[in-house]
């Protein structure tokens, strides 16, 4: 093949190229490039209507853009924690048959991964009973037994608190590093995400601005895209962090040093 | 000894029942039905097409009901009106279309409430085997695509991430509703053919802790208000149709009463 000189060492598992998707006469997403390779941890961020979960759709496979490519690798297998799962009270379900969705797995392998993801003891509740991190969690857990080359979470901390986030991102920086799998997070909340992050991706319609998350803490069209506020918003805790000079450091580093 | 024809529509009731439990399942679970009450609606048109056409009036009614779930889907894919509306319009619009094509074909003479309110104890041992045969082959569709509609039901764009053909599942189920509810017109009649599907789950819902023990118990539910109805109806001279309903509906209010007793006396 022509193109297969140009590739990287490690193919991606899914690229995209020009992508450009419209809602009628509305363009959600326009000449939109992303690329996630096995193992990395994309964070994609950007305001409200930026069209990040258009983007995560387009990855998933559910929305075909209009224009430009998606390449997947053959044989992708993709486990996704949505924003919202709101389950209809007329529909018992506890957590041990909840793991069994699509697929059924042995008691034993859903102990473990509800161990890996910190939970012991609650296959026999009620999806409904668990609170906003545990239940995410169990998201996790789902996901996490279809052994996924690429796991998607959109805003996954968007229902939890700020101790339960940070405590969910670190599990996410630790599963991508046991299991090897890629991540995809969607965020609006750079500070949080960063850390663990390899690569930030920011939208707005189009990419802003992309790379290492150094590179975006820094970048103008970032804090022009977010305003001054989120600057004071994230300043109390790189403060309580010690690294006055507004640098992103790796999560692991950042602990060492508080 | 109980009479031969009161044996038949006892049968005929519980394979009803076994199939409408757990398919009434998803029809809770997804909201669907103000879905199961269009088709209801559509059934008329069914027994008029076929009695004008000279087929056999469950297949006629049953081709009539999956034309308009697909109708559904159809309409639901353009995003232009609620799924409210639109099962509305399809409701009345069959309702009406099927009054007006019996009005035109005057020749054609038709016991109306026979078909509105169903006559289960005119069921033939040859309508107990086709219920039988569909009944089964509808449980295993079931039990096949159990994980998979249950996960779509859950949340549509994580089964579709995850390989669902969530279409094709929607499809599916809304035909085997279609197929039910065909098959459901002699036993409890058009008016009351929701009824079926959606009260023995209900009545099932405070008792179960999964998915799949409501689907059984939703079944058990059924069978009971069969028994029960069929019961009232023989001692009482009740209509048969009616009657199943009043014992399922009986049972949901026990069911939900001793829910609600259990949760007051767990809070002391």
């Amino acid at each position: 093949m022509a193109t297969a000189a140009f590739d990287p060492p490690t193919k991606p598992l899914v690229a995209i190229r020009h992508a450009q998707v419209r809602f009628g006469h509305v363009v959600a997403l326009d000449d939109v490039d992303l690329t996630i390779r096995p193992g990395e941890i994309v964070t994609l961020i950007g305001p409200n209507g930026a069209g990040k979960s258009t983007l995560v759709r387009v990855v998933l496979g559910i929305l075909r853009p209009r224009r430009g490519r998606v390449e997947r690798r053959p044989g992708l297998s993709i486990a996704y924690v949505p924003q919202r799962l709101a389950i209809d009270a007329s529909l018992p379900l506890n957590v041990d048959r909840f793991l069994d969705l699509p697929h059924r797995h042995s008691r034993g392998e859903k102990r473990a991964v509800l161990a890996d993801v910190g939970l012991a003891d609650v296959e026999d509740q009620a999806l409904a009973t668990l609170s906003g991190g545990q239940f995410q969690r169990v998201l996790l857990a789902r996901a996490l037994l279809a052994e996924p080359d690429l796991l998607v979470l959109d805003e996954p901390a968007q229902n939890i608190d700020y101790r339960g986030q940070i405590e969910l991102y670190r599990l996410v920086a630790e599963l991508r590093k046991t299991r090897g799998c890629a991540v995809l997070l969607v965020s609006h909340d750079l500070h949080l995400v960063m850390r663990a992050t390899d690569r930030v991706v920011c939208l707005d319609r189009r990419v802003c601005c992309a790379g290492a998350p150094e590179t975006v803490g820094t970048d103008p069209v970032y804090a022009e895209l977010f305003g001054a506020t989120a600057a004071t918003t994230l300043a109390p805790y790189r403060h309580r962090h010690g690294d006055g000079d507004g640098r992103v450091v790796p999560f692991e580093a950042r602990r060492g040093g508080a | 000894m109980i009479p031969e024809f009161l044996l038949r529509a006892w049968l005929a009731g519980l394979t009803l029942a076994a199939v409408a439990g757990p398919l009434g399942c998803f029809v809770v679970w997804r909201r669907m039905a103000y879905f199961g009450n269009t088709l209801a609606h559509s059934a008329l048109l069914g027994v008029t097409l076929g009695l004008l056409i000279g087929v056999d009036l469950v297949l006629a009614v049953a081709a009539v009901a999956v034309v308009v779930a697909v109708l559904v889907v159809a309409l639901q894919q353009q995003r232009r009106l609620a799924t409210d509306t639109i099962l509305g319009i399809l409701a009345h619009a069959s309702l009406a279309i099927g009054l007006v094509v019996l009005g035109l074909a005057g020749s054609v003479r038709v016991d109306l409430l026979g078909y509105l309110f169903g006559d289960i104890l005119a069921v033939s041992w040859g309508d107990i085997v086709a219920m039988g045969v569909g009944g089964a082959a509808i449980l295993a569709f079931l039990a096949a695509a159990w994980r998979w509609l249950l996960f779509a039901t859950l949340h549509e764009e994580m089964a579709r991430a995850e390989g669902a053909r969530v279409l094709a599942l929607r499809l599916a189920l809304m035909i085997l509703i279609a197929l039910v509810i065909a098959a459901a017109m002699k036993i409890v009649g058009i008016l009351l053919i929701t009824a079926m599907l959606i009260i023995p789950p209900a009545a099932a819902r405070p008792l179960a802790r999964t998915p799949e023990q409501m689907a059984v118990l939703a079944a058990l539910a059924g069978m009971v208000a069969i028994t029960g109805g069929l019961a009232l109806s023989w001692h009482l001279d009740t209509p048969g149709g009616p009657s199943i309903v009043v014992a399922a509906m009986a049972l949901f209010v026990a069911t939900q009463s001793t829910a609600a007793v259990r949760a007051v006396l767990s809070e002391r």
